[in-house]
């Protein structure tokens, strides 16, 4: 009997849980999505629904910090942290401060990462979506301070850390500001390490620069969502410099598989399973059947 | 100098290369090969030796070579991952045995080979960053020619950071920072002055401690006063607790960040 009133208690426990797609989708306008892959055509709305996979051809499509919490995370859960914090043309670098504006009004975010703090399956953890949409989520001081903001948070209270990485790299117009923000992030995940917790990185399409060189390779477990481009230097460059043609598959998500830079692959309508599980077997709960 | 000319002046092949300031700086050396993963990388030179005859100490130098032979061999200074992970292990030996890790940075950048990718050059890098955030020994690092982005900082997570004074530390070399944002290579010297990679320009962001005077026609001098300095510092190191070297370590790079703070509103 008190098995069976167990599992109707995590039954019910765990549907209540699932995230609440519906009401995100109430938010948010539901305008007409071209795949860039197979040029069809899809509403918002419908793309939610199926994880922002392209119903016709399986294109992940990227994410913004806000829609990945929303599509992963337990229902009414998510609390987003330091949000007061916006990029400043300290050098004065050409361009730049059009570019943020810019950035700002298609995103509706002050900058490139989206940091909090929310739950699965009931275990709560830290996180960070970093979002290629504003400029190529290059890494700037806002940037490096949420992130290291985050990990402290979550050193402080124990919490493990989900960071789910996308760069073009370092934010040039920062100069060398935007250098030390790697060794700033590294500085606080040490930290977080040294004191028994656990950080998860969830690589996404592209991650790439100075992002792969710093916080996107210190998880303890690191995922990659399929087909995923991950890497250091640019394709481009590394063609360049080999002068040779390289394989299609090159710095792809499959290739640091295969090469020992990744733990497992794990495609998106699977993610919210595995990072639950990941959670539970690092939390001192015991497994369920 | 304009930035444009400090970054030709950090390039030029008649600088004294890593090795020569190692060979001229420690006593009793022994150069220590290999990352015992992969392979050895001749674009780094590290080993033992001593400073004085009380302070043995670990070093830790990219090298950008002498001539075509040396240079084709240590890839022109492009440090490929089995150099970081060589470089690494040195750094846990010496904290192992307490000794501390000097290192001589002057690289355009890491590797950007095919096969870097394949053994994880960003992997190599991270590691190196990460795990020196955590070194229980003292580090000091003089950039003496190039800094070169996430290739540098790979050695370069330091307690304290020196560079020559025509040496020059950017986040992307200026070549790249012009043809990604205006497609045109031939707008180097406008993205060198844009980016801010001079020594004065560094002391002024508080990413280095102190600017080195060059004095390459005395070199032994110029050499027996960056000992002078080292010494100076380690001392300051020695009165430390390991924690109180840590927690500066982490400030020392917390602290960077340049932007706008909201203050929160009370109730929305």
């Amino acid at each position: 009997m008190s098995n069976f009133f167990t599992n109707i208690t995590n039954f019910i426990q765990s549907t209540s849980q699932l995230p609440d797609v519906e009401s995100f989708i109430r938010k948010t306008e539901n305008a007409t999505v071209v795949c860039k892959s197979c040029n069809s055509e899809n509403s918002k709305h419908q793309l939610l629904r199926n994880n922002m996979i392209c119903p016709q051809c399986g294109k992940y499509f990227r994410l913004g910090g806000k829609e990945r919490v929303a599509l992963l995370a337990d229902r009414k859960s998510n609390k987003e942290m330091f949000d007061n914090f916006e990029s400043k043309d300290f050098l004065e670098f050409p361009g730049y401060a059009d570019k943020l504006e810019k950035s700002k009004k298609s995103t509706g975010e002050k900058d490139a990462v989206v940091v909090g703090t929310a739950r699965l399956g009931g275990n709560e953890f830290a996180y960070f979506v970093m979002d290629s949409r504003f400029m190529m989520a290059s890494m700037g001081s806002v940037l490096g301070e949420k992130i290291t903001s985050i990990f402290e948070y979550a050193t402080e209270n124990n919490l493990p850390v989900i960071g789910f990485t996308a760069s073009g790299g370092a934010r040039m117009q920062e100069g060398i500001i935007s250098l030390m923000q790697m060794a700033k992030v590294s500085g606080a995940v040490k930290r977080h390490s040294n004191a028994g917790n656990l950080y998860v990185t969830v690589l996404t399409d592209p991650t790439t620069g100075g992002c792969t060189a710093s916080f996107a390779m210190q998880g303890d477990i690191i995922i990659a969502e399929p087909k995923a481009l991950v890497g250091f230097a640019g394709r481009r460059v590394v063609e360049q410099t080999t002068r040779s043609k390289l394989p299609d598959n090159f710095q792809s998500a499959e290739f640091l598989l295969e090469h020992g830079f990744v733990d497992a692959i794990v495609p998106r309508e699977n993610l919210r399973e595995t990072l639950t599980n990941i959670l539970n077997i690092h939390s001192g709960k015991g497994g369920r059947e | 100098m304009t930035p444009y000319e400090k970054l030709k002046t950090a390039r030029a092949s008649t600088r004294p290369t890593g090795s020569a300031y190692v060979n001229q700086i420690f006593k009793n050396i022994i150069e220590l090969h290999g990352d015992r993963r992969y392979g050895d990388d001749a674009a780094i030179y590290s080993g033992i030796g001593y400073l004085d005859e009380n302070t043995p100490a670990t070093f830790i130098a990219i090298d950008k070579g002498t001539d075509l032979q040396t240079r084709l061999a240590k890839n022109f200074g492009c440090p490929k991952p089995e150099g970081y992970r060589k470089a690494l292990r040195l750094m846990k030996q010496a904290e192992k045995f307490h000794r501390p890790v000097i290192c001589f940075v002057d690289t355009l950048g890491a590797f950007c080979g095919a096969e870097a990718e394949e053994r994880g050059q960003g992997q190599a890098i991270a590691e190196n960053i990460l795990e020196m955030m955590g070194l229980a020994t003292p580090v000091i690092t003089i950039v003496i020619g190039e800094g070169g982005s996430g290739g540098a900082l790979a050695l370069a997570t330091a307690d304290k950071v020196y560079m020559l004074e025509n040496a020059v530390y950017s986040v992307i070399s200026p070549e790249g920072c012009a043809s990604i944002l205006w497609k045109d290579s031939n707008k180097v010297a406008d993205a060198a002055a844009c980016l801010k990679i001079t020594a004065s320009d560094m002391r002024e962001f508080k990413v280095i401690e102190g600017i080195i005077t060059e004095d390459f026609d005395n070199f032994d001098k110029m050499c027996k006063s960056i000992r002078h300095q080292l010494k100076k510092d380690l001392k300051e190191f020695a009165g430390q607790p390991t924690s109180q070297l840590l927690d500066n370590r982490y400030h020392r790079f917390r602290k960077f960040g340049n932007f706008t703070k909201i203050e929160e509103q009370d109730n929305i």
